[in-house]
């Protein structure tokens, strides 16, 4: 039989890859860097993926799909799973019927995000078993393993992956269909899924027992494995440093973690014994040096310094040395900025010359920071402009309340703004507020996705619209405005101007097409239009 | 077979072709079997910031980045993206910028992220026809024929490395 064909992908691209020969029914998520490639590709080869609004959604459809037997995936950036926190811990508790992976894409060195949380934690707080890929082989390969482990013990399980897993290119080779996808089926299980107390408090004493099985099986499961070499120096690594202490410390003994929750306890304390030295090599925080040492191992660390940013081939060979020294500061790049023709230059620029105190939010418009602009004042977490920017008006002194703003993309607005704009409806500051949402047509900054204010699916097919005027405007807020900022006019400024002065609940909507798929956006269009049955193939 | 590693780096800014080029060289190397990885960081590539992009070849690769002043070759696509990624080079390493080529007689000015390719192809142990090969998967049948004559353009304007 002829060897499969060597293919170069993607880390993400061998995850979706193998969720199609996994027989993947559902997959769902929300756009965001290193993550959004899965679904896409996912979608390309024939899955059916969507974007839902938010990652706690996506998961809870993710979870519905697993309890009518189906293999189902979530996909999400790591601070996704923040929001996405709350089915999990209690999907641990009830279980699944088919396979459920979490695919949580964590960003160290924040190429593109808000923080470097390290979501290995959020194995350990939800009890829930977790992998580790390092390459594009192992995201394939492991995917497949992470949903027989999850139909095994009835389980959600973690793929964590991250920037330098997921966007880098390695070779790869497919394996084939893996099990053909059972049929799905309800069955009911009232004491299983329904979690009252009566019924969750046997439901963790189930749990632990499944993770204390499953710790049992991690000690002889070939996803952790050694890599022989010298005696002198043992190297227990997981993920992407994994390759990087390979290439470091070519001679040293590997003990390389693939699945590292619950860990193998005792092969890890019979492999540091088998070497004079044993250190621990780790991304991100000291996750696996913790726990070891807990368990009474003696092994070495790395210094706090490497805690920050991505580990790479000379961090690992310094930690290596004992090197606590500084480090050499990166030469600086180019910084991204808001485009050229960008039609939020414009709104950046008015809050500006008005000295607005800007709530700020996540998207490409977070550039509204930099220079020339500098017009923003705060940037926590999707949809956190709105909270931000009421409890600033709740207690500032008037005159600086008066000048309070909340900035969001549409995108963001339906992620997790709803809710913020229902608070401000619901816990109005006496001066009112102003909530500006950027309507681009699109989810901008990840590449271009559709969400459900764009009135298209995932792969561009139309479907049911979220219309955000008609929304605002039902939650009960009398001043709702939908404006072009575009150069020539000064209708932005006056409304905002009317919006400030009024002291009402107002919302303006600044609705014009991302510069950077207007042609493409008309060509959707024009598609829908002439063909209402045929589908659309514009990518 | 090189046991030895080959490690380039590509920069540019975002809209230069910079992830098109690391794409096609990745894809020659491939087709020549070695085993190759291919990491880059684009998160906000799409507005105008720095884009750099390591392809590393060899019998085996373990990290898919190249390390501070181990890059074999180093392909500038902006003159200003020298002084930010020069760090990257060996001492004796290969540094090719845009004057490599000659940008003037491009067919298409948008090709000269493919033309350094052909200039950085005469120094690499990868056969002609898997570096068209490569271009041919990828770009579209109309934009192939230009890129086809920058890469040859690009190949030929090359001299073999001083010994």
């Amino acid at each position: 039989m002829p060897s499969p064909k060597r293919q170069l992908l993607s880390g993400n691209e061998a995850i979706a890859l193998a969720a199609r020969d996994a027989g993947v029914a559902l997959g769902a998520g929300y756009p965001g860097t290193p993550s959004t490639e899965i679904l896409e590709r996912f979608s390309e080869l024939g899955g059916y993926g969507q974007w839902s609004p938010n990652e706690k959604v996506a998961l809870e459809v993710v979870i519905g799909a697993a309890f009518g037997g189906a293999r189902a995936m979530a996909t999400m950036k790591h601070v996704g799973l923040n929001v996405a926190a709350d089915p999990l811990f209690t999907a641990a508790y009830t279980g699944v019927s088919g396979g459920l992976v979490v695919i949580s894409a964590d960003d160290p060195g924040m190429a593109s995000s808000q923080n470097e949380q390290d979501n290995r934690h959020y194995a350990v707080a939800a009890g829930v078993p977790m992998l580790e890929p390092s390459d594009s082989q192992e995201a394939y390969d492991f995917l497949l393993a992470a949903f027989e482990i999850s139909e095994r013990w009835k389980l959600p399980v973690i793929l964590r992956g991250t920037t330098r897993v997921c966007h880098s290119y390695t070779v790869m080779q497919r394996r084939g269909p893996n099990g053909a996808p059972k049929a799905p089926k309800f069955e009911r299980d009232i004491r299983a899924r329904v979690m009252i107390p009566a019924n969750a408090r046997p439901a963790h004493k189930r749990l632990r027992q499944k993770l204390a099985e499953i710790a049992e099986w991690s000690e002889t499961c070939s996803l952790n494995h050694v890599v022989p070499g010298d005696n002198k120096l043992g190297i227990i690594t997981s993920g992407i440093s994994f390759m990087h202490a390979r290439e470091a410390a070519p001679e040293a003994s590997v003990l390389k973690l693939g699945f590292t929750h619950p860990l193998p306890i005792r092969k890890i304390a019979a492999f540091a014994k088998s070497v004079k030295r044993c250190i621990v090599i780790e991304e991100g925080d000291p996750y696996l040096v913790e726990a070891i040492r807990a368990a009474g191992i003696k092994v070495e660390g790395k210094a706090e310094m490497y805690r920050f940013g991505e580990l790479n081939v000379p961090r690992v060979r310094r930690i290596l040395n004992n090197d606590a020294s500084p480090e050499p500061a990166p030469a600086p790049g180019k910084p991204p900025q808001l485009c050229d023709a960008c039609q939020y230059r414009l709104v950046f620029e008015t809050l500006r010359q008005r000295e607005c105190i800007v709530a700020g939010d996540i998207g490409c418009y977070t550039l509204g920071v930099l220079k020339p602009f500098e017009a923003m004042d705060s940037c926590v977490c999707m949809g956190a402009s709105l909270g931000v920017g009421l409890g600033l008006r709740h207690v500032l002194p008037p005159e600086q309340a008066r000048r309070v703003v909340s900035v969001i993309g549409d995108s963001t607005f339906v992620h997790s703004g709803i809710s913020g704009l229902v608070e401000m409806v619901y816990n109005p500051p006496a001066e009112g507020h102003v909530l500006i949402i950027l309507d681009n047509g699109t989810t901008a900054m990840t590449g271009h996705q559709e969400h459900p204010g764009t009135g298209r699916k995932l792969d561009h097919q139309p479907t049911n619209k979220i219309v955000v005027e008609d929304l605002a405007r039902s939650l009960g807020v009398k001043r709702v405005h939908v404006v072009e900022p575009r150069v020539g006019s000064n209708e932005f400024e006056r409304t905002l101007d009317e919006c400030l002065a009024s002291r009402e609940l107002c919302v303006i909507i600044a609705r014009r097409p991302c510069i950077l798929i207007v042609k493409r956006l008309r060509e959707l269009e024009q598609c829908e239009c002439e063909t209402k049955e045929a589908p659309c193939t514009i990518s | 077979m090189h046991d030895q590693l080959i490690n380039v780096v590509v920069a540019g800014l975002g809209g230069q072709g910079v992830l098109k080029a690391s794409d096609i060289l990745a894809d020659a190397v491939l087709r020549a079997g070695f085993d190759v990885k291919k990491s880059e960081i684009k998160g906000m590539s799409q507005r105008g910031g720095s884009v750099t992009s390591d392809v590393r070849f060899g019998r085996i690769v373990f990290s898919p980045m190249v390390s501070p002043g181990e890059a074999d070759y180093l392909l500038v696509l902006e003159p200003t993206q020298l002084e930010p990624h020069k760090h990257y080079l060996k001492p004796d390493g290969m540094l090719i910028m845009p004057d490599a080529v000659a940008v003037d007689k491009l067919p298409n000015k948008k090709t000269l992220n493919v033309a350094l390719l052909g200039a950085l192809s005469a120094h690499l142990p990868l056969p002609e026809a898997g570096w068209l090969e490569a271009l041919r998967e990828g770009f579209s049948a109309e934009l192939f024929d230009a890129n086809r004559q920058a890469f040859l353009a690009g190949r030929a304007g090359q001299h073999p490395p001083k010994a």
